[in-house]
């Protein structure tokens, strides 16, 4: 194995924990409770519903485990979560089902 | 009276929390086999898990740290992953903005992808939660998850190169939040945002240093909020 260089290592550590902290204390910390433009306020309410979805798309068309080649039982998994998640709106009950089409689908394909 | 109202808002956001241990033990395991293999020592890995707490920021530090990238870029770059929270944190800001510094200090620290989704659908479902409901909630969904991501990384560490690839560990991320996102599909503008953004996402992975991601969601939540403009001008 390769020693890496721990001065290095511990640079991003540091840097990278204060950082996120940086980030995540940002708002909540320094803007508090004064009120927030309509604008900002309206962007704001599909944070989630847009990045989400942008860090996973590439994910499920591009799997690093296959080292980039789009996979069956991946594809297959990731449309029966979502697919279970519309449907029923139960977090749970989605992943299991894509966990299952996966563990499936690959023991299948082998 | 009012505590024990609190109180049984923080054991509702343990539950709604519990879940995400399902997603929290593989992903926490992966960083640490993953990070010892990287040459990380057991300290390290311990101070990178509970200092940075965020997942695909580790992820992305160590992947770029492996290819020997300059540390300039290993820290932009991950940050630039973790510049979500920041939404994140302004996402709550009118929900808990009103709190002790103190409270909104130790919150920060802990807003992660899981507590966030949680938090917010339950917020925006409830408006008539008080602030230290809401603020209950939020420490209580964070709880199953925390100690849980060190346990983890530190099960992983140890058991270093020993997991094999046919565990597709790879895939808990995505199947996590993939069921995430169905129920977040409320409205109509929610889903064009999702859409939007999965559209841009694609041909946007092409963009270095994982700038990608953000223009896609930037996409999404712009188109979100124009979807929304447009339906209340239809309606009025």
């Amino acid at each position: 194995m390769i020693q890496p260089d721990q001065t290095s290592i511990w640079i991003i550590i540091i840097g990278l924990a204060v950082g996120s902290y940086l980030l995540r204390f940002t708002f909540i910390g320094l803007v508090g409770d004064r009120p927030m433009p309509p604008w900002l306020l309206r962007h704001l309410r599909y944070t989630a519903v847009a990045i989400v979805p942008a860090l996973i798309a590439p994910l499920v068309v591009w799997p690093s485990a296959t080292e980039g080649q789009p996979d069956v039982p991946r594809m297959a998994a990731a449309a029966v979560t979502l697919g279970v998640g519309l449907w029923s709106k139960n977090v749970l009950a989605a992943m299991f089902s894509g966990a299952a089409t996966l563990y499936g689908l690959l023991y299948l394909v082998g | 009276m009012a505590i024990s109202i609190s109180k049984s808002y923080y054991w509702k956001g343990f539950r709604d929390g519990m879940p995400f241990i399902l997603v929290a033990t593989p992903f926490g395991t992966l960083f640490g086999v993953f990070a010892s293999e990287a040459g990380l020592n057991i300290g390290q890995i311990m101070a990178f898990s509970a200092a940075v707490f965020a997942g695909a920021a580790q992820f992305t530090a160590l992947q770029l740290f492996q290819e020997n990238a300059p540390t300039v870029i290993v820290l932009a770059s991950a940050l630039a992953v973790n510049l979500r929270v920041a939404m994140y944190s302004a996402s709550l800001t009118p929900y808990l903005g009103a709190a002790p510094l103190w409270q909104r200090a130790c919150a920060a620290y802990l807003i992660v992808d899981n507590s966030y989704a949680v938090s917010i659908v339950r917020f925006e479902k409830e408006p008539s939660m008080t602030l230290r409901q809401r603020m209950a909630y939020f420490f209580g969904s964070v709880t199953p998850v925390t100690p849980t991501w060190l346990l983890a990384s530190y099960f992983g560490a140890i058991l270093g190169a020993q997991i094999s690839d046919g565990w597709a560990l790879d895939f808990a991320l995505p199947i996590t939040f993939l069921a995430l996102i169905g129920p977040m599909m409320r409205t109509l503008p929610h889903v064009v945002a999702a859409l939007v953004a999965i559209l841009v996402s694609l041909p946007a992975v092409a963009v270095p240093y994982n700038l990608g991601i953000l223009i896609a969601g930037m996409a999404g939540m712009v188109a979100g909020a124009q979807a929304e403009l447009m339906l209340a001008r239809r309606t009025t």
